[in-house]
């Protein structure tokens, strides 16, 4: 076990570190820390510019091969890069779908001419992407999608109906992957397939969904008859399952380190305000907020076991099953920590109509946080059956 | 950064396990623990002959293997999870660590080769305050010529009532704190020394009081300066509690296996009960537990190891320790706790081992502060600290 990085990676953090240094300012300055989870609508034209920002200092595609465009750099880097982002405060990234989902997905999965149409501006930061996963009776159950998608022979393009729900980014972007039926006679994981849309077509329309937040950053997507080509389907008709559940392997966890220091942020920011309102002198108080920053510390141990190689047999290892649970789990916490710190002022709100200050919005964007990506409850499941051996439950 | 075992940190562990579920089954626990010496003293010496675990962390030139503190921990994790009933951990985590950490090379010479030949030591330093840090101490000691004499009561010494060699800590009369404390190593049989073994909840575990009358201990005998051994023992104390908190992980596994491999074979309402979702997400959140809490031991290891070769990095070992110690204590007592409720009637049965790692979780988490304990020690750095700098 070594806690070190090596003096190739140091070095490679310090040129991280500068570089954001010496241009996250200026036009960019209105933007650091801002856009994160329950932040996303704000700055979003200045966030786009920052995308095509970091094309230009060569960090988009950081993970990706060479051959494909990428920095190929290696994981260490990747999370070094990671961590110097959130420590110099770089905004939520707008294009993280396409760069950290897509990327990989047409990397692995796509034709040739698929990773030459779409890496490209995927990598310029210009094309930003949604995904068409989760259905309104497609939820934990992800695989009972209901949106069909039918091949018309005349037009030679696929058309696809149905309705798609908790799009992120779905208003802003230029394209969507989205998981259909192609065999309109299946059930389940078998019969799907994986299409890449054009967002800007008559057969689609994107409606916000309002949160609690009163803010929208997810969106309800409707397909109506809406048309891609013939070779926008990834992989063949009928493996749309295996593509989309081999997607939800890449991130392997290269930005855990990075929005661990996103929470670091947060909990200093709850720190700050104990020290100086007093709720630093009371002992239930201190016990809890010692228990989120030994839960913080302990997250980034498991991400350093997750990110040393998992498992002894090479399977993925325990650490990264529990690792959803745990960070969503602490999140929502910290949330409600935030509040009870904060005490009476923490009902008082920046401004009408519901202007949320920062802790406000934490405080209630957490509860999503142990519901998208797969429910506490799910990830439970998942837990007591792939890693604890237990039955799975009869199902209807 | 590589934050996984190596192959031989790996076989180490491997050995260990294979050793202990032989030697430390339910029935050799179960004969050890009713006993006053609380070991079975065959099992000590083929952990000494064969395993040559007590002088682990001895370096080389004192006669030990010369590992570290990760090599160390593994062991732990197995002996935790076999329940394992040895005077290992006082000796080893007690005993060596405190003269690795403040005795002189002349004295290593002298002591550290009884250690590595077997011969079995503790630490004494808590008096019946409750507190595990410095001010524990309230033995008093002065100097009588070139000698010390050491007067006062210990309680809660591991393994106090059968080590052959003693580490007390002792402080000056009208000192406080982390001021005033001198650290000596005496053989327990010196005169003056009375000591008495304490039945305890957790019969794995043997605690013991340790009574000093004006005991005479030669100069030669103090390790480092007189008076000035506070920083010494608060860095003995957060090794021993990474140790004690890596016996708590394999013991949160455990329960969690044992638990799992119970609700696998239980059958009610026609299922085994392992189907039952309620039970599931239970077994679930233990796993979570488990696992976080092996991160937070590995990881305190690590810090450990730095700690004692004097790198910078080493200054992080109170945090590591209390973060590690606060989040296993609680992790322990769950799977426990919930063990026994997932185990249903026989949970509460004597037959059934998932008893014995609730207490021993009990013991542990109550051993050199509990969460609550250590929690405090955490908020006292995250929030008073600049704060006094601003008052």
């Amino acid at each position: 076990m070594k806690l070190s990085f090596s003096e190739e990676d140091e070095r490679f953090r310090r040129e991280v570190a500068d570089w954001l240094a010496a241009n996250l300012g200026g036009e960019f300055e209105q933007i650091r820390f801002r856009g994160g989870p329950g932040d996303e609508h704000s700055f979003v034209e200045e966030r786009k510019a920052w995308e095509r920002k970091l094309h230009e200092g060569g960090w988009t595609g950081l993970g990706w091969p060479r051959q494909h465009g990428g920095r190929g750099a290696s994981i260490e880097q990747q999370v070094i890069f990671n961590e110097e982002y959130a420590r110099a405060g770089g905004p939520g990234r707008m294009g993280h779908i396409g760069e950290t989902l897509t990327g990989p997905t047409l990397i692995a999965f796509g034709s040739e001419a698929q990773q030459a149409r779409y890496l490209p501006g995927i990598l310029r930061g210009e094309d930003l992407w949604c995904q068409g996963y989760s259905e309104p009776s497609a939820g934990s159950d992800l695989a009972n999608v209901r949106t069909k998608a039918r091949f018309d022979g005349a037009s030679g393009q696929w058309r696809l109906t149905g309705q798609k729900v908790w799009t992120s980014l779905a208003h802003e972007s230029r394209y969507c992957f989205a998981i259909a039926r192609t065999d309109p006679e299946s059930v389940g994981h078998k019969g799907l397939g994986f299409f890449l849309l054009a967002m800007d077509q008559p057969g689609i329309t994107v409606r916000p969904i309002e949160q609690l937040t009163g803010t929208c950053e997810f969106n309800e997507v409707f397909f109506d008859e809406a048309v891609c080509g013939a070779d926008d389907i990834v992989g063949e008709p009928g493996q749309g399952w295996q593509v989309a559940m081999g997607l939800l392997g890449f991130e392997r966890g290269v930005s855990t380190l990075g929005q661990q220091m996103l929470f670091q942020n947060e909990f200093n920011e709850v720190l700050r305000i104990a020290r100086e309102n007093g709720a630093a002198r009371d002992p239930a108080i201190r016990q809890r907020i010692a228990d989120a920053h030994v839960g913080l510390r302990i997250m980034r141990f498991n991400s350093m076991r997750m990110l040393s190689g998992g498992g002894d047999d090479g399977s993925l290892g325990r650490e990264a099953m529990i690792y959803k649970l745990y960070w969503a789990s602490w999140h929502r916490n910290l949330g409600k920590l935030a509040m009870d710190v904060l005490g009476a002022e923490s009902e008082i709100l920046d401004g009408a109509p519901y202007e949320l200050n920062r802790l406000q919005s934490l405080f209630l964007f957490t509860r999503a946080d142990t519901i998208y990506g797969g429910t506490n409850q799910i990830q439970r499941n998942i837990i007591a059956e792939r890693a604890l051996g237990m039955p799975r439950e009869p199902r209807g | 950064m590589h934050f996984s075992f190596s192959e031989e940190q790996q076989m180490i562990r491997a050995t260990a396990e294979a050793f202990l579920a032989e030697k430390s089954t339910s029935a050799a626990v179960r004969r050890a623990m009713v006993t006053e010496r609380g070991y079975d003293p065959q099992l000590w010496q083929s952990i000494c002959e064969d395993m040559y675990w007590q002088a682990m962390t001895i370096p080389e030139a004192h006669g030990g293997l010369g590992l570290g503190y990760v090599e160390l921990v593994a062991t732990l994790e197995q002996m935790g999870r076999y329940l394992l009933c040895a005077p290992f951990y006082a000796s080893v985590c007690l005993a060596t660590n405190a003269l690795l950490v403040a005795a002189s090379e002349e004295q290593k010479a002298r002591y550290l080769p009884q250690l590595a030949a077997g011969t079995t030591g503790t630490l004494a330093y808590t008096g019946a305050s409750g507190r595990w840090d410095c001010s524990a101490v309230e033995a008093l000691a002065r100097p009588e010529g070139d000698n010390f004499r050491i007067s006062g009561r210990y309680r809660y010494v591991p393994d106090g009532h059968t080590a052959g060699l003693l580490v007390v800590a002792a402080r000056s009369a009208g000192s406080a704190g982390d001021a005033g404390i001198s650290l000596f190593v005496l053989p327990a049989e010196t005169a003056g020394v009375r000591r008495q073994w304490l039945p305890t909840m957790d019969q794995t575990r043997k605690q013991a009081q340790l009574q000093f009358e004006d005991v005479l201990v030669p100069g030669d005998n103090l390790l480092g300066e007189f008076g000035q051994g506070g920083p010494a023992l608060a860095k003995i104390i957060d090794l021993a509690t990474v140790a004690i908190a890596a016996d708590q992980v394999g013991g949160a596994q455990q329960a969690l296996d044992s638990t799992v491999a119970y609700l696998q074979e239980r059958v009610q309402f026609g299922r085994v009960i392992a189907s039952y979702q309620a039970l599931k997400h239970k077994a679930a959140d233990m796993m979570v537990k488990a696992e976080a809490a092996r991160s937070a031991v590995y990881y305190a290891a690590c810090i450990a190891d730095e700690a004692l070769a004097g790198n910078p990095l080493g200054e992080e070992l109170a945090e590591a320790a209390s973060i590690a110690k606060a989040y296993c204590s609680d992790a322990y007592f769950f799977n426990a706790g919930c063990g026994i409720q997932l185990h249903g009637g026989v949970g509460f049965t004597a037959e059934y081992d998932i008893q014995l790692y609730f207490k021993r979780a009990k013991s542990t988490e109550t051993f050199l502060g509990n969460g609550a304990w250590h929690r405090e020690r955490l908020a006292r750095a995250l929030l008073d600290r600049e704060a006094e700098v601003v008052a």
